[in-house]
């Protein structure tokens, strides 16, 4: 409710907002100056919000300590494929979904909803059977595979087929007219104006595999093959203690990509977001 | 298809009500491939769903009725072994307790804080979209990455409590006692996620139409008043979907669990994907993980129909 504010009132305002505002930011601020102090730095007391020495040191430790450039490549290349993946699926279904009434559409339609309600957590052993008796263990296909098609992607069938309910069916007209087939009609009328839709699926689907965590834990078992959540839990010292340092500069670079889209493509980020409510 | 198809493919199309008729031959080809596109079109999302969806699920069910250890190699039929080993077991209202607790408590907290941050940035104030960006950013930073961060300030002489003492309280040792813990990985999860829901709030908020603010001021209704009396109901469509989600995410949550607590201390925040994760994957017990994953399914069951249900109750219009 919009009302007009006396200049105290503004003042509280604000300053209940920045008090706020500390949890959500400082974590992240301290994370990443702290990647930057000597080991010694990181535990001082009242914490130095910039580095008195700032040093890539750490950074250099990560590529030690781990294959870290392998498990990089990892997450980003299935990150990658998981959300084009992602795109060609659930376009292709929620086009089909909205445009062409085929027999049984309603009841397929239902079928695949039954994914939303089925959390990749509750079928995890059976999934372990099948990609074990496929030889599929300790190999990438399950972190590809899995979110291509299950919940994340029928979710994203969801807010394809709203978005093409919502396309005006006079736009494809004059391709029709032109003689245009289905997939003509889908890849060069209909995509092209499916931006918005594509943008919030893509953006949506991109974090959700650069943040799974349960699956390379259950089918990964060489560090090599590792993605950057599960490689991020491995800095520990001899004693079993974590390595602060190490740790801290490897979780920045984790962050890093998605961070600076967000900050590049901040309004595209949080409307995609918003648009496909995604869980919590 | 060629251009002397397209006339008949537009008749196809409008013939398709039913009892539209005989169609012309031509139009039944080009019907044809129209409708085999629909199905090719969905082919993948659906033997996707199907195999890595339906099938598992069905799985889960018939392996909850196995004896199966991957490491002994034993897959035997048991019946209802599993179930009545669930109904014993003596950990497992111990999960089931601080499975509800921690669901409850994020929704709880995720929802209210969600919707203060919302009616807070909805007002007539210069900055408030600097404040939203802050307030979503946790969203973006890798979910694992957040919660070693969190690890580190909880820790007895980690960041949180610094500033407790520079404030002159002793704040506890937080990931070692059993209530605190639990505390942590809420607020943890919460601080992490609550941006999502405030954006869908927020959007909520700035579709109530301004004239019923007005008339109720006139009617002398206090901000209190107006909070209950009008922008509650009219943003309830987006409060259940948002709880839907909330809900539904919050008993998904382990990677948060694994890396501030490990399920401790003691089994204090051990949640039901967490127990079913020790079972099946680190004591190799398939069959009773199976059985655990058919109760976190029907608890998810259980729980979006019945919410879906008081959509009736208390949701006042839909779109």
């Amino acid at each position: 409710m919009k009302t007009e504010r006396s200049g105290r009132a503004k003042l509280v305002l604000y300053g209940l907002l920045c008090l706020l505002a500390v949890p959500f930011v400082f974590p992240t601020w301290w994370m990443v100056t702290s990647s930057l102090k000597p080991a010694n730095e990181i535990f001082a007391f009242p914490p130095s919000l910039w580095p008195g020495d700032p040093s890539l040191d750490a950074y250099g430790r990560v590529f030690d300590f781990a294959p870290f450039a392998q498990q990089y490549f990892n997450s980003m290349y299935i990150a990658a494929v998981v959300t084009v993946g992602t795109l060609a699926v659930s376009s292709l279904a929620g086009y089909a979904f909205a445009r062409i009434r085929f027999p049984g559409h309603n009841a397929l339609f239902l079928v695949i909803l039954v994914g939303l309600l089925i959390p990749s957590e509750v079928t995890i052993v059976p999934l372990f059977q099948m990609f074990n008796s496929w030889g599929m263990i300790d190999t990438h296909w399950p972190l590809l595979l899995v979110p291509i098609f299950g919940a994340p992607s029928v979710l994203a069938t969801l807010i394809m087929r709203q978005f093409f309910i919502a396309l005006p069916v006079e736009i494809e007209e004059a391709g029709r007219m032109d003689g245009l087939g289905r997939f003509a009609l889908y890849a060069r009328i209909a995509l092209p104006l499916s931006r918005p839709a594509l943008g919030a699926v893509a953006i949506f689907s991109f974090l959700h595999s650069w943040n799974l965590y349960l699956e390379p834990v259950v089918f990964l078992s060489t560090p090599e093959k590792f993605t950057l959540p599960q490689a991020l839990t491995q800095f520990v010292d001899a004693y079993g203690g974590p390595m602060w340092d190490v740790q801290l500069s490897a979780a920045t670079m984790s962050a890093l990509p998605v961070v600076i889209v967000f900050v590049i493509a901040q309004r595209q980020f949080v409307e995609g977001l918003a648009h496909t409510g995604i869980k919590g | 298809m060629s251009r002397a198809d397209a006339p008949t493919a537009e008749t196809g199309r409008r013939t398709r009500r039913p009892g539209g008729g005989p169609r012309p031959r031509k139009g039944w080809t080009a019907r044809r491939r129209d409708l085999l596109a629909g199905y090719l079109f969905v082919a993948p999302q659906l033997l996707g769903s199907v195999l890595f969806v339906l099938v598992p699920l069905a799985l889960v069910f018939w392996y909850s009725f196995h004896e199966w250890n991957v490491l002994v190699g034993s897959f035997e039929f048991t019946g209802t072994a599993n179930y009545e080993r669930l109904a014993a077991d003596p950990a497992l209202p111990g999960v089931l307790a601080a499975t509800a607790t921690f669901s409850a408590g994020l929704v709880a907290l995720n929802l209210s804080l969600a919707l203060a941050l919302a009616v807070l940035l909805n007002q007539k104030l210069r900055g408030t979209v600097v404040f939203r960006t802050l307030f979503f950013s946790p969203v973006a930073v890798t979910l694992v990455a957040w919660t070693i961060v969190w690890r580190f300030l909880l820790q007895d002489d980690g960041g949180v409590n610094g500033l407790l003492s520079a404030i002159g309280t002793d704040g506890p040792n937080w990931l070692r006692g059993e209530t605190t813990a639990m505390i942590a990985v809420i607020v943890v999860q919460v601080l992490k996620n609550v941006g999502l829901n405030m954006v869908l709030f927020l959007a909520a908020l700035q579709g109530v139409p301004h004239e019923l603010y007005e008339a109720s001021m006139l009617d002398g209704a206090g901000r209190w008043t107006r909070f209950r009396r009008i922008t509650v109901p009219m943003i309830s469509p987006t409060i259940l979907l948002t709880s839907i989600i909330t809900v539904v995410g919050s008993l998904q949550v382990f990677a948060q669990i694994d890396v501030l607590t490990g399920g401790g201390p003691g089994t204090s925040t051990t949640v039901l994907v967490y127990y079913l994760y020790q079972n099946a994957f680190q004591f190799h017990d398939f069959g009773y993980g199976a059985t655990l994953s058919v109760l976190l399914f029907a608890i998810v069951l259980v729980l979006t129909v019945v919410q879906w249900q008081m959509r009736r109750k208390w949701v006042v219009h839909e779109d």
